[in-house]
């Protein structure tokens, strides 16, 4: 009973923060249906930004480059990263205590500083601006996600599975394919996501690496907001918003108790 | 002993791919800002190798003391803000039943997962002169002509602790998610008030959720000069604003790394205090 009066004004404090937050998302959808030019006012509802948009060729190429780019990086710092913990969870290695935190910079310095970095050591370096100086930038900050999941895993995992699976004459290999993976799974596909959402949705780095002919949706809505949002840019964020929206339902429902417990069976 | 070796060229083996990415990609062009930035400047683009401290002297001139004060004084401000809305958020949370606080999370985590872009020019829906704020007011009568929100600092503001206080959520909630509410029972039982209870149990115990959650705001804060870009217009100039002017349009490299080392330095500086203050480098809530 008690705690039941003590938890209704924070349940309200939850509810009117979380209506806060979506305040603005809900300005850009209700605009993106606007017959109006002008996003000040409203003059009836309307489906043609959506045509416009679909009509769109260079937005095609764009969300295209955006979901290779996520892609491509989050596998690479998937791969790197699992790797990595791993291997700095089963030895004591030289320096791997500094490897580890230096790994970690480039989530831990404001991405401006990232951003420069890389522009003036590519053009050192002499590679040519395009995707694969974003995939470089993007694994760079996307590799710590995975790393830092995986160790942390890693640090809570019971040691003697592992080590009993060996004892009953499993090979390294063997222990580590059928033991410590699944184990670390979560982990890995966890950081994976969350180095794909920030990605997908990066302004900062990209603007600093990308080529002349490479837009990202980041870029491209970035510069549209700039020189003047058309409602296209508009309908361009209510889709978005519904995929990220039905992602992240559908991975809730994937990790609901009751899901998971129907898997086992 | 045997099997031991070969386990640590396996570990070796697995580790050396992040060794050299880090190696070349981190420390590499790290080291090259810090290079750069004793560089001179030489022609419209390029670069001339000298030792010269000119682009440090540079900074402090007023015009860009000014920069770094106004780019503190903005990540200190959103950063105590974005504190006093995301701790009562988090601990209220993590004090829900586990069905609604699974709902809670999806909800918070449905908005961050969209384009932080998109979420900006929500805002700038809301703060246009005769949007939506505006709009609001008058109707209320709480004023009777537009406000011209958009372009100011308060918009700034708002637009960072929008964008940040997920983190100090995030943070927050993981570690009053462990506290043992059995703890706060026995303080209430043996006489303490709510408010004292909360003071001398909850609050200590969840410092280091509000300390991991201080640096995810703070670090980043200094750093997202495009939320100043969008929703201030040109009035409020920050470290970043400068640094991309630097390097975009002036084509000044060397004046541009020399900002970057201090910021970094300035960053630095925040996560040694605050190694030092939680005698360990873990963020919560990061992983």
């Amino acid at each position: 009973m008690r705690t039941d009066f003590h938890i209704r004004p924070s349940r309200l404090y939850l509810g009117l923060m979380l209506a806060l937050m979506y305040l603005p998302i809900l300005f850009v959808i209700v605009y993106s249906f606007n017959a109006s030019k002008q996003s000040a006012v409203w003059s009836g509802f309307t489906l043609d930004w959506y045509r416009e948009l679909f009509r769109d060729r260079s937005m095609f190429e764009a969300l295209r480059n955006s979901l290779v780019l996520g892609l491509l990086s989050s596998c690479a710092a998937g791969a790197v990263g699992t790797l990595a913990a791993v291997g700095l969870a089963r030895a004591k290695l030289f320096g791997g205590e500094a490897m580890a935190f230096l790994s970690t910079l480039p989530i831990m310095a404001p991405e401006i500083i990232l951003g420069m970095v890389f522009l003036a050591f590519f053009s050192l370096i002499g590679l040519p601006f395009g995707m694969l100086t974003l995939v470089i930038a993007h694994t760079a900050f996307s590799i710590p996600y995975v790393f830092l999941m995986v160790k942390a895993r890693l640090a809570g995992l019971d040691k003697s599975l592992a080590e009993a699976a060996k004892d009953l004459g499993a090979s390294e290999a063997r222990a580590f394919w059928d033991i410590t993976l699944p184990l670390i799974l979560p982990a890995i596909v966890s950081g994976m996501l969350l180095a794909f959402a920030m990605s997908f949705d990066d302004v900062i780095i990209s603007v600093f690496v990308t080529g002349v002919d490479t837009n990202t949706l980041p870029i491209k809505i970035y510069s549209q907001i700039k020189t003047g949002v058309t409602p296209k840019t508009n309908a361009l964020c209510t889709l978005l918003f519904f995929a990220a929206a039905a992602l992240g339902l559908l991975s809730a429902w994937a990790g609901s108790p009751r899901v998971q417990y129907k898997r086992t069976q | 002993m045997r099997r031991d070796r070969r386990s640590r060229r396996v570990a070796l083996l697995a580790v050396l791919p992040m060794y050299l990415f880090t190696l070349a990609f981190v420390i590499g062009p790290l080291a090259y800002m810090l290079v750069l930035s004793f560089m001179r400047r030489s022609g419209a683009w390029g670069v001339e190798a000298d030792f010269t401290l000119r682009n440090y002297l540079h900074i402090g001139e007023p015009v860009f003391l000014a920069t770094f004060w106004q780019s503190l004084r903005l990540a200190f401000a959103t950063t105590a803000l974005v504190t006093l809305i995301g701790y009562p958020f988090g601990y209220f949370m993590a004090r829900l039943t586990p069905k609604w606080r699974n709902r809670c999370m999806i909800l918070l985590i449905v908005p961050f997962w969209t384009s932080s872009l998109m979420r900006l020019y929500g805002w700038m829906i809301v703060f246009r002169a005769n949007g939506a704020l505006d709009r609001l007011l008058m109707w209320a009568g709480l004023t009777d002509r537009p406000l011209k929100l958009l372009y100011t600092y308060p918009a700034v503001v708002v637009g960072m602790v929008y964008a940040l206080v997920p983190f100090m959520i995030y943070s927050v909630y993981s570690s009053a998610e462990k506290l043992d509410m059995g703890l706060l029972e026995a303080a209430r039982d043996l006489g303490a008030p709510r408010s004292h209870a909360f003071l001398t149990v909850a609050l200590p115990l969840t410092m280091p959720g509000v300390g991991s959650g201080l640096v995810l705001t703070f670090i980043p804060s200094m750093g997202l000069y495009f939320i100043a870009d969008i929703l201030g217009g040109n009035k409020v100039v920050l470290v970043g604003t400068l640094i991309q002017e630097q390097l975009m349009k002036v084509h000044d490299w060397p004046f541009a790394a020399a900002l970057s080392v201090v910021l970094m330095a300035l960053t630095s500086l925040f996560l040694f205090v605050y190694r030092r203050a939680t005698h360990s480098g873990e963020l919560e809530g990061l992983v």
